[in-house]
């Protein structure tokens, strides 16, 4: 009887040697003569537990991890004589961290083979285009509506009036795009789920394209992804071959079809009228809106463009009903937000659950503070453009509008922890260092402002006239804010002054017996 | 494993861009393309990209200025890129990044004397939850500490 196992290939878990471990199983097992079948799935997003190796067996998967080459040998001889292990963590189903998830958007993620549209079909996949092709546009627009959706990228746009004024502009054309240019630092969702679950991007793209009357879509990944380009060229080509792409897709009289476009390191181009310059070949520079790309997008033809986890959200909506999707949550943050775990953090990796946890549970619960063990100081929400929060704020719970009240933003849901050797006038610092690298130099307060921005923030960290120039930073910062087009400049004020405001104490002038002793 | 690229070679260059001048919005594809080839994007190319897609030099020469990605000149024959970006700088990036700096005497952004090693930062590789992370000619490496970069610099030096 053959042992069938499960390792990931998931970037993350190979960069840990996830690939180092799968040979060793083969090359191990072939020696002993015991027959093992390996399937490479994605990641289940318990990353301080990969490379994680799991087993079928009756009862369900029981999961091992994290995993080296030199313990091959040893959890061989476990699987085989089903002996005890010490790296045995039990059934991965009821592992407490993935236990306590609610998983809707990364159900499959980790558990079946992102390179089968075989085993995506069998775990529930395109049911969701099977009911949205019987509803209509109509219906289905009433139903990503009602789910309460909004956009996953940051901006938490109503996902549904997208759709719908994309549906009703007319035009010769019409376009998808989905925005995989994830380069917010603390962020991975959109990379695992593109690896891990690729069809389901699919999926959505298609729904999307079948409720707007457009047939041709684009996925925009960055060139800093190259498993997610793989995986998802490769199921693009496995769901045209089994009839989901092309035309009549899925049985129906729709067409639509899907090419990958790789970024080129501007991330800038996460920005959504960036991203469509890029994608019809120019520099990436910000377009002033209006016209929203709803109406005037790509090569000027109505667009929608969301970001992978918004289009990843839409299958289960339409297969479970928008009521099963909207139940969850709190305020006008409906459903799930896959939550990313990061930096200096003990248990890292893919939390999905309903908004309204709490930023406490997230970091010290579940989380588990800090891999260095050292006090949880300041963690960074929402990326490089997201505010720092010290831990007086940890009660604020994981919602759009409650993190915009306390001046910060949840972004696209990436958390990055720092322990008490943080420095926060680097972190400051490098805020506006990153916006000079990044900008695109179409707004004067960015281009310039960041420059400046870095400057100043440098004569402060020199204890140079450090009140006047702390109060020129906040003043900089008020500029960049209001005189932006995009979030790039408009945002870098949020890390810099969140900076300042909860960690003064880092800005404080140094003592004169300081100055000296330098 | 370091990457052998083809010297530059105006026909072979041709079917590159040929080969993708149909595509909408098709820039960024053939200067990719015209990368994976010959190592950077050879100044000579980029009339010949501008003809085929009725753009202006300028307009070509803009577009490829603009993006971190596209080399002017080959890279050294092993690329160690180090995430720079916030979640590594949590985990210690910084003094990895300074490290890796004094190991190949060469600042960030630049290839050794001997042209074998091109360090360069990167931001944000995903792997945000076994940072710090890197990138040897395409590989991924995380939860990288002094052992694990020195054993990825002497692996680039070789």
């Amino acid at each position: 009887m053959s042992i069938r196992l499960y390792v990931s290939r998931d970037a993350g878990a190979v960069a840990v040697g996830a690939d180092e471990v799968a040979l060793a199983l083969e090359q191990a097992a072939a020696k002993r003569g015991v027959a093992v079948e390996i399937v490479r799935t994605g990641s289940r997003g318990m990353y301080w537990l990969e490379p994680l190796v799991e087993v079928a067996t009756p009862r369900g998967r029981i999961a091992f991890g994290p995993v080296t080459e030199t313990d091959v040998p040893s959890l061989l001889d476990a699987l085989v004589g089903n002996t005890p292990h010490l790296l045995r963590l039990g059934a991965t189903d009821e592992i407490p961290w993935l236990k306590r998830q609610t998983r809707l958007t990364f159900a499959r993620c980790g558990v079946i083979d992102p390179r089968s549209l075989d085993d995506y079909c069998a775990h529930g996949g395109y049911n969701g285009l099977a009911r949205a092709l019987s509803l209509g546009s109509d219906a289905i627009l009433t139903e990503v509506s009602a789910a309460g959706l909004r956009g996953r990228g940051g901006a938490g746009f109503p996902t549904g009036i997208k759709w719908k004024t994309v549906a009703q502009a007319k035009a010769d054309r019409k376009f998808i795009v989905c925005n995989a240019d994830e380069g917010d630092s603390g962020t991975f969702a959109d990379r695992m789920i593109m690896e891990g679950d690729p069809f389901l991007v699919i999926e959505g793209m298609t729904i999307a394209g079948i409720t707007v009357g457009a047939s041709k879509g684009y996925i925009y990944i960055r060139s800093e992804y190259p498993h997610a380009v793989e995986a998802m060229n490769a199921a693009i080509v496995a769901a045209r071959r089994g009839g989901y792409l092309g035309t009549n897709i899925g049985g129906s009289k729709q067409a639509f079809d899907l090419e990958v476009r790789v970024g080129a390191g501007a991330y800038v181009c996460g920005e959504e009228t960036s991203l469509l310059e890029s994608l019809e070949g120019r520099r990436g520079i910000v377009r002033a809106k209006p016209p929203l790309p709803a109406h005037h997008g790509l090569f000027g033809k109505p667009t929608v463009i969301n970001n992978v986890l918004s289009f990843a959200a839409i299958p289960f909506i339409l297969a479970e009903g928008a009521k099963a999707y909207a139940d969850f949550g709190m305020g006008r943050s409906r459903g799930t937000m896959p939550i990313q775990l990061a930096g200096n953090i003990r248990h890292g990796g893919l939390f999905e659950t309903a908004f309204g946890v709490t930023l406490g549970e997230l970091v010290d619960d579940i989380g588990g503070g800090t891999f260095t063990g050292r006090p949880v100081r300041a963690v960074q929400v929402g990326g490089p453009l997201g505010a720092y929060f010290p831990r007086s704020l940890f009660d604020t719970p994981f919602d759009y509008e409650a993190f915009a009240a306390r001046d910060g933003l949840i972004g696209h849901g990436g958390i990055v922890v720092f322990d008490d050797s943080v420095d926060m006038r680097r972190q400051a610092r490098f805020a506006m260092e990153f916006c000079a690298i990044e900008s695109c130099g179409k707004c004067t307060p960015c281009r310039i402002g960041s420059t400046r921005g870095v400057e100043t923030i440098e004569k402060i960290i020199k204890g140079e006239r450090v009140s006047e120039n702390l109060a020129l930073v906040e003043d900089l910062c008020n500029t960049m804010k209001f005189g932006s087009l995009c979030a790039l400049g408009g945002f870098t004020p949020y890390p810099v002054l969140s900076a300042l405001k909860h960690f003064r104490e880092d800005f404080a002038p140094i003592p004169t017996t300081l100055q000296a002793a330098e | 494993m370091t990457t052998l690229y083809e010297p530059w070679d105006e026909t072979r260059g041709a079917g590159i861009i040929a080969e993708h001048a149909g595509q909408e919005g098709a820039t960024l594809v053939i200067l990719h393309a015209l990368q994976e080839a010959f190592g950077h994007v050879p100044q000579a190319a980029i009339p010949m990209v501008a003809k085929a897609l009725n753009l202006s030099r300028a307009e070509v020469h803009g577009v490829f200025t603009f993006y971190h990605d596209f080399r002017h000149k080959p890279a050294g024959r092993h690329v160690l890129k180090l995430c720079r970006a916030e979640a590594c700088q949590a985990a210690g990036g910084d003094a990895l990044a300074a490290r890796a700096e004094a190991r190949l005497g060469v600042s960030l952004g630049n290839t050794t004397a001997d042209d074998r090693v091109t360090l360069e930062p990167i931001y944000c590789l995903g792997l945000c939850a076994t940072a710090p992370s890197a990138m040897l000619d395409g590989r991924l490496v995380g939860r990288l500490d002094q052992k694990r970069l020195d054993a990825l610099v002497a692996e680039a030096q070789r």
